[in-house]
């Protein structure tokens, strides 16, 4: 039976996370007062962060298709297999969508996002007229759904581990 | 009986032609751009952050022999706002402040012209601007007026006013210092 490989578990957990943070940081830096000293910093964060996760992410992505992934377990009922594997897919999907919309706000008006000072990552191009309302109205709903899968997913998980008690969480561990 | 009826007609008419024609309709010369709606307010109190609405539209009908009984009409569409910083024009589209998704257009409509001298006149109107109307005054000044060089006639005026933000709804607050705006309006008509 083949596992999933360290690299893969550090990759799930660490963007898993971040994302997670991305989405409460996203969510919190928006209710900012004007004068909170946060103001500023927050969506910066929120940028330089994002924009690391795009390059993980694709790493994650490499590895994805590099190595095979592990069969699923022999007591998975088939409504189960098929609903992981669309959840797995929609959360991907999303989470690409989310990571491009965010960076279109962005780079809207032609600016690069700077990344904790050590390096821009620069506007490449305009996409379309009212970008950044188009692309932000895309960034905030697919966010919203994603963390709806992300509930999906570790209630998933979690139900494999603590009612059907098998090893499905314990081989993502 | 029916000559006196016709001259009386005749004279009617001319004069009332008169009237009609000493008032000219401008239409703002939007095809060309050579007007503006720039806004202006103070970024903490240390600087001035300076906007523009890019896509509005109006006419001016000018009465030269009595520009008071002139008027105004514009419509700005306001998801056009451009601060030149593509994260701060989504929030000022927002509900926080120009909330365009509910209100896509603010509008000015003059209702008393009072003529200061000089080409300059005070034009008090209806401002609607994020859901509220509200009296506003504009000090204007006409710049100029003549012939244009492509077979049109043109005229041309500049317009300031000052607003405060909370009379117009917008309770985001940006400090003390940033509680008004100011509207510098640069128009240029081409006369119908």
């Amino acid at each position: 039976m083949s596992q999933f490989k360290p690299s893969q578990k550090i990759l799930h957990w660490t963007t898993g996370i971040t994302i997670l943070g991305l989405f409460g940081l996203g969510y919190w830096m928006r209710t900012l007062d004007y004068y909170s000293s946060w103001y500023q910093t927050a969506p910066d964060i929120h940028k330089a962060v994002g924009v690391i996760l795009i390059s993980v992410m694709t790493l994650r992505f490499i590895l994805k298709i590099i190595y095979p992934t592990p069969e699923p377990l022999a007591t998975h009922k088939p409504w189960e297999i098929k609903s992981a594997h669309i959840v797995h897919m929609a959360m991907y999907s999303l989470i690409l969508i989310i990571m491009a919309s965010g960076y279109l706000i962005s780079t809207a008006d032609n600016r690069g996002i700077d990344v904790f000072g050590l390096f821009e990552a620069p506007s490449l191009f305009i996409a379309f007229e009212e970008q950044e309302d188009i692309a932000g109205f895309i960034h905030e709903w697919c966010a919203y759904l994603l963390m709806g899968l992300v509930a999906i997913h570790a209630g998933g998980a979690l139900k494999h581990h603590f009612i059907d008690k098998d090893k499905t969480l314990k081989r993502m561990l | 009986m029916n000559n006196t009826i016709k001259i009386i007609g005749a004279v009617l008419a001319l004069t009332l032609s008169s009237t009609v024609f000493s008032a000219e309709t401008y239409q703002i010369d939007k095809k060309g751009m050579h007007a503006s709606i720039q806004f202006k307010i103070k970024h903490l109190g240390y600087s001035w952050l300076t906007g523009r609405f890019n896509d509005f539209d109006g006419t001016i009908v000018y009465d030269e022999k009595s520009p008071t009984a002139s008027s105004v009409d514009v419509t700005i569409k306001t998801a056009s706002v451009d601060s030149n910083h593509a994260e701060r024009d989504k929030h000022l589209r927002d509900e926080d402040f120009l909330n365009v998704s509910k209100y896509p257009t603010a509008s000015f409509k003059s209702t008393n012209i009072v003529g200061k001298g000089e080409g300059k006149a005070d034009i008090t109107g209806n401002l609607t601007l994020n859901g509220v109307t509200k009296a506003v005054t504009i000090a204007t000044i006409e710049i100029g007026a003549g012939s244009d060089p492509w077979g049109g006639f043109r005229r041309g005026f500049e317009g300031t006013t000052e607003i405060a933000l909370k009379d117009f709804n917008i309770n985001f607050n940006l400090g003390p210092a940033s509680e008004k705006v100011l509207l510098e309006l640069n128009v240029e008509g081409i006369r119908q």
